[in-house]
Parts: structure tokens; C-alpha cells; sequence
């Protein structure tokens, strides 16, 4: 027989973290720090439009980019927080998720051998999907001492003549680095003199803790050079309804929708009737999450400050992303032996690229109650193997 | 911060204050202070616990009574309303707006119990126009918590 595979799939790695979740589920009893996902429940008034779209028959698709009362929905919501103006017919479309905008946001614009610079630590799915939309991924590394942000001599560096895309993630997992008003400022003159084009990654937008989110494409001649990505999944915990969205410039949102129109159809028409109610009423909700990450945030981090280990503040997100250096071990070494002598599941900073070693990301999604176990058994371990 | 301390053990009264400041991000001797005072003016009025007694091997029954009643001159509904959550049996006791005035939570171990209770001390209550008492069958969800079902994490263990 021929063989059936496409060598551009067979050569991708599987993400780093897979091989961490198969040793994972072997342990019966560990309890995890490892996942990327509200643990709260989707709030009910938005769960119960789902189900009330579907009493009403609203089982059919809806047109390719979306509902148009979604579209007007995320376009209001848009202003209203992070000062944006997009038009909702030409400007938006609703996407399976954030995942799906950043893989047809790719697919758009990439043409063979333009180059995606990818600052990582990041979340696994951007240099994959560059990778298959025939790009090539230029890993930025960024650096702990400068709080995992992107500075504007490391975006420098890594540009070349053939850079075309920049992908910024903040807040961002699995660091929760954010990139306030000046950061960003700072880097902006470089895009434009540059002329690249942005893929903003915000879904972790609603999770900023003592200071509000600011999206790149705020400033001034970025709206027009920006892919904003957003979605359901982390600000209303709505992560199984797979529910995103795209904001940009007419021409790019276009050709967007065509790759989505043949790969996809729609969005599940249910999920975008919860996206409507969760925008129109879902602002309490959110700050009580919020709220709620907030105090676990400050929780875990005085913890592990406390067992003597160097974690920077994070400012957004659900992760904290401490330092192991001074244990000696690689991450995945401490990974894989907390997980053997105290089972606990965290994962090791290097799934998310290789400038992650030395790190790990903690999840703070969970209960008070269940961090603090965890939390218990991870300050045992630190002090068994202390240098 | 006081509003920050009341939210944060609205649910859970028994957050230690250590680690309270942390979450809050203030000191333990704040929480601490701050608690005491919130006592002492009667915000915080005691720390029960939410038992579900269902559960429990003993008989118990919760009755809901409407009651109507004639205001007092210059007293409103106070010292009624007094006289009634003066009983150990009583609960709660809420004045109402609408169809009747004062809403009554009665605790008994029989139905009987409480029939008698009403029948013996409250209807005979001179102030008392009439009651109406309904009991209760099952409790789902009290003081925002849901009493039946305990949810079990469902996420997967390792997510990017």
C-alpha cells in the first residue's frame, strides 16, 4: 500500500503536553493543577438560552460567519471594554472556538516560506497551525527576568524580511504575563515600520487582576494590521460550547470566512444563542469569577513564595508559572516525580515551549479547598529535595 | 474590605483569617479586627452550620406558615413579629409585602409537633387574623448552596 500520510503531519510533534496527560491518567488517584479550563459551571441563565434555542427548533445552521445578532453582540461588547470599533457584517465572524480563528486566521494570510514569529512560552497551538498553513514559526523566547513579556529588542531580533505575522497571546497561558498600555506602546512603532501583521490572541482578556486588559488593536494604525481572536470558553466558562470569534479587517475577515465556510459551515447554532445571552447578561458572572481567581491567584502565589520558590506576579489568566530552578531538576523531572511521590499533576513549563524549562504552570482553577492540598504536597516535595 | 470579608465568607464561614488576608490581600490582624467589629455591631450575627438532615437518622420537619395579622398602633409589626421569634421552635421570621404579612419558618420533629404549635400558640395570638401553614417536603438549595446532588470534577486531568 502507498503511504497514506502527509509528511507535513507525520513530522509534527505531538504537543508536549499529550505525553504528559497519558502518564497522568495511569495515576488513579492524583489530584491535577494541569488544566487549562474554568472549573466552574457555565452560569445557568446562559446555559438555559442554550436549551431554550433548542425547545424553540433552533436546530439548523446559521449563515457562515454567524448570527447576525451575535455579530452585534461582540461588536458592542468590543467598544465597551477595550474601546474597539468593529463592524458586525464586515468586521466579525464566530468561530468553533478561539482555536479555529487562530488556524484560518493562519491559513489566510501565510504563504510558503513567510515567516510567524511565535513568543513562547505559549499555548501549543499556534506553531502547529503555521506549520500546516504552509508558514514558517520563528520561536521568540522570551525571559523570566522580564516577566514573560515581549520586548521591543527581542521583537528586533527576530524579524526578517520574510517575517509577516506576529502572534501575541497575553494575558497569556501558561506564564498569565500580561502586556499593559506601555509594554504594548513599546513595540508598536516596530510592527508598523515593519508593516507585519498581528494575531492577537486575547481570550484570556476577562482575566486581569488589578489592572484591565488593553488590546493592541487600540492603538492607533493597528486596527488595521490585527487579527483580534476571542472567545466564550475562559470568560464565561463556556469551554465544551466551542464558541470564538474574529475581529479584523474586512478583506482579511473575508477570506477567513471562506476557509470556515468550507471547513466548517457555522458555529453550533445552540452555542451562539448562549453567546448572545452570556453578552447581553453575562457581566456578573464574569466578575464574580473573577473575583473568585483573583483570591486563589494570591493564594497560590503566596504559597509557593512561601516554600521558597521564585514565581513573578501574574496579572492574568488562571496560571501561575513558578521558577524550579533552584531545585536542580528539569521540569520534567520535578513533574514527573511529583506526580510519583505526591501525586500531583502539574505540567512542565516545557510543553509550552522549549524556553519554559526551569518552569512549571500551575493552574489555579480549582476550589480553595483543593489547592490547598495540593498546594500542601507540593511544599513536601520542594523540602524533601531542596539543595 | 468590609464588604470583601462579608463576600468572601458569606459562603464558607470557616476560611481561617490567615488565609483570608492572603486572598485579599491585607493582613491577618485586619481580618481579624475587621470580623471582631462586624460582631460587635451585629452584621455578622453567627456562624451556623447548613446541615442537611435528610441525611440524618431524625426525624425533623420544617413548616412554612403565612400569617395575617393586625399591626399594632405604633409598633407596626415589631413586637408581633417579636412575640413569634421569641419561640425556640420558630426559625425564621420575615415580614412580607403582598397577600399576607409575616412569613414564619417552624422547625418540629413531628408534624404533629408543629400542628400543635400552631394550632395552640400562634392562631390563638390575639393579633392574629389567620394562618395558613404549609410543610416542607423536600430541601433542594439553602443559603445559595445546593443541598442534593455533590458535583464531581469532570475536566480532564492535563488540558493545554
Amino acid at each position: 500500500m502507498r503511504n497514506p500520510l502527509a509528511k507535513v503531519v507525520v513530522d509534527m510533534p505531538p504537543s508536549g503536553i499529550r505525553k504528559f496527560f497519558d502518564i497522568v491518567s495511569e495515576m488513579k488517584d492524583a489530584i491535577s493543577l494541569g488544566v487549562g479550563e474554568p472549573d466552574f459551571d457555565t452560569p445557568w441563565h446562559i446555559r438555559e438560552e442554550g436549551i431554550y434555542s433548542l425547545e424553540k427548533g433552533k436546530t439548523f445552521y446559521t449563515s457562515n460567519a454567524g448570527l447576525k445578532e451575535l455579530k452585534q453582540e461582540i461588536c458592542s461588547y468590543l467598544k465597551r471594554r477595550f474601546d474597539l470599533d468593529y463592524d458586525y457584517n464586515t468586521e466579525t465572524m464566530v468561530t468553533v472556538g478561539g482555536s479555529e480563528a487562530i488556524d484560518i486566521a493562519m491559513r489566510a494570510m501565510l504563504e510558503p516560506g513567510d515567516e510567524v514569529l511565535i513568543p513562547q512560552p505559549c499555548y501549543v497551538s499556534y506553531h502547529p497551525c503555521a506549520v500546516l498553513a504552509g508558514g514558517k514559526p520563528v520561536v521568540i523566547e522570551l525571559k523570566g527576568e522580564n516577566d514573560f513579556k515581549l520586548t521591543r529588542q527581542e521583537l528586533i531580533a527576530a524579524i526578517t524580511d520574510k517575517t509577516k505575522i506576529l502572534v501575541l497571546a497575553f494575558p497569556n497561558n501558561p506564564t498569565g504575563a500580561i502586556m499593559d498600555y506601555e509594554d504594548l506602546k513599546d513595540i508598536v512603532d516596530v510592527i508598523l515600520e515593519h508593516d507585519l501583521i498581528v494575531i492577537s490572541d486575547e481570550i484570556y482578556s476577562e482575566l486581569t487582576y488589578g489592572r484591565g486588559h488593553v488590546s493592541i488593536a487600540s492603538f492607533p494604525g493597528m486596527k488595521e494590521r490585527t487579527i483580534v481572536i476571542n472567545g466564550f470558553s475562559k470568560s464565561y466558562a463556556m469551554t465544551g460550547w466551542r464558541l470564538g470569534y474574529a475581529a479584523g479587517p474586512a478583506m482579511i475577515i473575508e477570506q477567513m470566512v471562506k476557509i470556515h465556510q468550507f471547513a466548517i459551515m457555522c458555529a453550533p447554532t445552540a452555542s451562539q444563542y448562549a453567546g448572545v445571552e452570556a453578552l447581553k447578561n453575562g457581566d456578573p458572572d464574569v466578575e464574580m469569577m473573577r473575583d473568585a481567581y483573583d483570591k486563589r491567584r494570591r493564594y497560590v502565589i503566596h504559597s509557593l513564595r512561601s516554600m521558597g520558590l521564585e514565581c513573578f506576579e501574574p496579572y492574568g489568566a488562571f496560571y501561575v508559572f513558578p521558577c524550579i530552578k533552584s531545585l536542580g531538576m528539569t521540569s520534567e523531572e520535578f513533574a514527573t516525580k511529583l506526580l510519583q511521590e505526591e501525586k500531583v499533576a502539574v505540567v512542565p513549563g516545557t510543553a509550552f515551549g522549549e524556553c519554559g524549562e526551569g518552569y512549571l504552570r500551575i493552574s489555579y482553577a480549582y476550589s480553595i479547598e483543593n489547592l490547598k492540598i495540593a498546594l500542601e504536597r507540593i511544599e513536601k516535595f520542594v523540602a524533601r529535595h531542596k539543595k | 474590605m468590609r464588604e470583601k470579608i462579608l463576600a468572601a465568607i458569606d459562603k464558607n464561614s470557616k476560611i481561617p483569617a490567615a488565609d483570608l488576608a492572603i486572598m485579599l490581600g491585607t493582613t491577618e490582624e485586619e481580618v481579624v479586627s475587621t470580623i471582631r467589629q462586624l460582631e460587635e455591631e451585629s452584621v455578622i450575627c453567627g456562624y451556623p452550620t447548613l446541615i442537611n438532615w435528610d441525611k440524618v437518622e431524625c426525624e425533623r420537619v420544617t413548616a412554612l406558615i403565612e400569617l395575617k395579622v393586625t399591626p399594632q398602633r405604633g409598633l407596626g409589626f415589631d413586637k408581633i413579629a417579636e412575640r413569634i421569634y421569641q419561640f425556640d421552635e420558630v426559625q425564621s421570621v420575615y415580614l412580607m409585602s403582598g397577600g399576607f404579612d409575616l412569613t414564619v419558618i417552624l422547625e418540629g420533629r413531628t408534624m404533629r409537633e408543629v400542628a400543635s404549635f400552631v394550632s395552640e400558640k400562634l392562631a390563638p395570638m390575639e393579633a392574629i387574623l389567620s394562618t395558613a401553614t404549609h410543610f416542607v417536603l423536600k430541601k433542594y438549595k439553602e443559603h445559595g448552596l445546593p443541598l442534593v446532588q455533590t458535583k464531581h470534577d469532570e475536566r480532564m486531568l492535563i488540558t493545554p
